[in-house]
């Protein structure tokens, strides 16, 4: 408390109006301490809209984000056919090693080139961090995060995955 | 002899019983405002999780660090335990049913209370671990301040009804609470009670002593088992002592609800029974905390020390004054 050189009643001034400043700071305190309780008290008792879900009973009507990262799949249309040009943007993208991208070369029956095609597209899942990285940086937006999140098993075999169909191709006009 | 045996085998199942229900409770109130569902798995609605809590407690294996001191490690749970039990000892929880009537009642449980700090510290020192021993040095220096508090706002309670028994605290809440009777002092005197005993009791918006995100679980961090249990179990008591106090300090303890000259209204509440009215008032204030603990964000030490030595200490010494003069000038009913 800040007290200059004055006479008494200046004092007697000065000291209310830091009592009154005081108070004040409590009686603000309180009221913003009320209107938080008061939002708390109002859903303690208006218990209607819940945000949980039940989990293993809601299997089939579960609601899950657009964003949500369960894990990568590699899209294949109606005629098994992907975008994947095995480029492999997404192998050197990838932090720590998921995606490994084994080409081959085959010939166009058109043309007759030579030219690069899939293999294996092996996604290890048991080593993803969902960081979306490979997503961002594929350039024809051939794979994509799922929204698949029941991923636990007794064994890590299975979370070796090949990503590209058996017998699947690279769809006409993706390059 | 055989009292003491019946007593004690009651006072344990109070406490274990309390236990169980308050971390139901305590889950149950977080969940529904949080807009959860809580608990609801292990039997119907839930109600058997807490028991099942406790078995799986009670089955782990108590760890005891090698580079702790073993006597006061193992030491320090029970002090903490004891001292939770101790104090249940002269609350009145109906007509003549308390353990302990002794004329000091007040000054015994403000006094026997501050004995858990030792608990605390020696769990903190004896874990030989820098968590437990930041912990345990904010838990002290939390529960000295604020048990100033809440002793000066216990006086008020004390001057206006001339007694410290805790049964003539409540006889003298005949003809009205001192929540209403006390005038605008005893609210304040409430306010504080109950903020400075949340604080006592280490809870949120107080829990500097657990702290999780920078302390893990403060002076408990090495405990397991059954002796986690009873640090875990001494804070639910302790929280019933501090509502029971307070119940019986502002609200009246077992005295029904009456309205001066409104007689059919109060023939109506005589007839439920007093420890129904004991056991409502604590639970409606252990509620209370609960709402304060899923509401409000937890202080920094620095705003902690702030609140108590800044703001309640000289609010509640000026309250002690005015029901001071109060008291002398005879203007309470």
């Amino acid at each position: 408390m800040y007290l200059p050189l004055c006479p008494l009643p200046f004092y007697i001034l000065h000291f209310m109006r830091y009592l009154a400043m005081y108070i004040g700071t409590i009686l603000r305190a309180l009221n913003s301490l009320r209107k938080g309780m008061k939002l708390t008290g109002y859903y303690f008792s208006h218990h209607k809209e819940i945000v949980t879900q039940q989990y293993p009973e809601n299997r089939k009507e579960m609601f899950i984000g657009d964003r949500f990262r369960g894990e990568v799949v590699l899209t294949h249309d109606e005629n098994n056919e992907h975008k994947c040009t095995g480029c492999s943007a997404c192998e050197i993208a990838c932090p720590n090693g998921t995606i490994r991208i084994i080409s081959k070369f085959e010939i166009d029956p058109e043309t007759q080139k030579k030219k690069k095609a899939i293999d294996e597209f092996v996604y290890h899942l048991g080593m993803c961090t969902f960081c979306n990285l490979c997503i961002l940086s594929c350039p024809t937006d051939a794979i994509i995060m799922s929204k698949d999140f029941e991923h636990s098993t007794y064994d890590r075999k299975p979370l070796t995955k090949i990503l590209n169909k058996p017998g699947s191709k690279l769809m006409k006009g993706v390059e | 002899m055989i009292e003491f045996v019946i007593v004690g085998t009651l006072v344990i199942g109070l406490c274990v019983f309390l236990g169980i229900s308050f971390v139901y409770m305590e889950r149950k109130v977080a969940a529904f405002m949080q807009i959860r569902l809580g608990p609801n798995r292990v039997g119907p609605k839930g109600l058997l999780q807490a028991v099942a809590d406790v078995l799986k407690l009670l089955l782990k294996e108590g760890i005891t660090p090698q580079a702790s001191d073993k006597f006061l490690f193992n030491l320090a749970p029970f002090i903490v335990m004891m001292v939770a039990m101790l104090v249940l000892a002269p609350i009145p929880f109906a007509k003549g049913l308390l353990m302990y009537d002794i004329n000091i009642g007040v000054f015994y449980i403000s006094a026997v209370s501050s004995i858990s700090v030792i608990g605390i510290l020696m769990a903190g020192w004896a874990s030989n671990s820098k968590y437990s021993l930041l912990g345990a040095m904010r838990s002290g220096a939390q529960i000295v301040s604020y048990e100033l508090s809440a002793g000066l706002s216990i006086i008020v309670i004390v001057a206006l009804a001339g007694s410290m028994s805790m049964n003539d605290i409540v006889e003298s809440q005949r003809t009205g609470w001192w929540i209403f009777k006390g005038h605008i002092p005893a609210i304040i005197a409430f306010v504080i009670f109950i903020i400075a005993g949340t604080a006592e009791l280490n809870r949120a918006p107080f829990d500097m002593a657990e702290a999780e995100s920078e302390l893990t679980a403060g002076f408990h961090t090495e405990y397991t088992g059954m002796r986690f249990a009873m640090f875990f179990l001494a804070e639910y008591v302790n929280m019933f002592t501090v509502c029971a106090i307070g119940a019986t300090l502002f609200l009246g303890g077992w005295m029904p609800f009456h309205v001066s000259n409104f007689e059919g209204f109060n023939h109506i509440m005589d007839f439920i029974p007093p420890i129904v009215w004991f056991f409502g008032k604590t639970f409606f204030l252990i509620f209370v905390i609960m709402w304060f603990r899923w509401t409000f964000p937890r202080l920094r030490i620095d705003q902690l020390l702030t609140l108590e030595w800044k703001y309640l200490m000289p609010v509640s010494l000026a309250n002690m004054i005015l029901v001071a003069i109060i008291v002398i000038m005879e203007w309470h009913f």
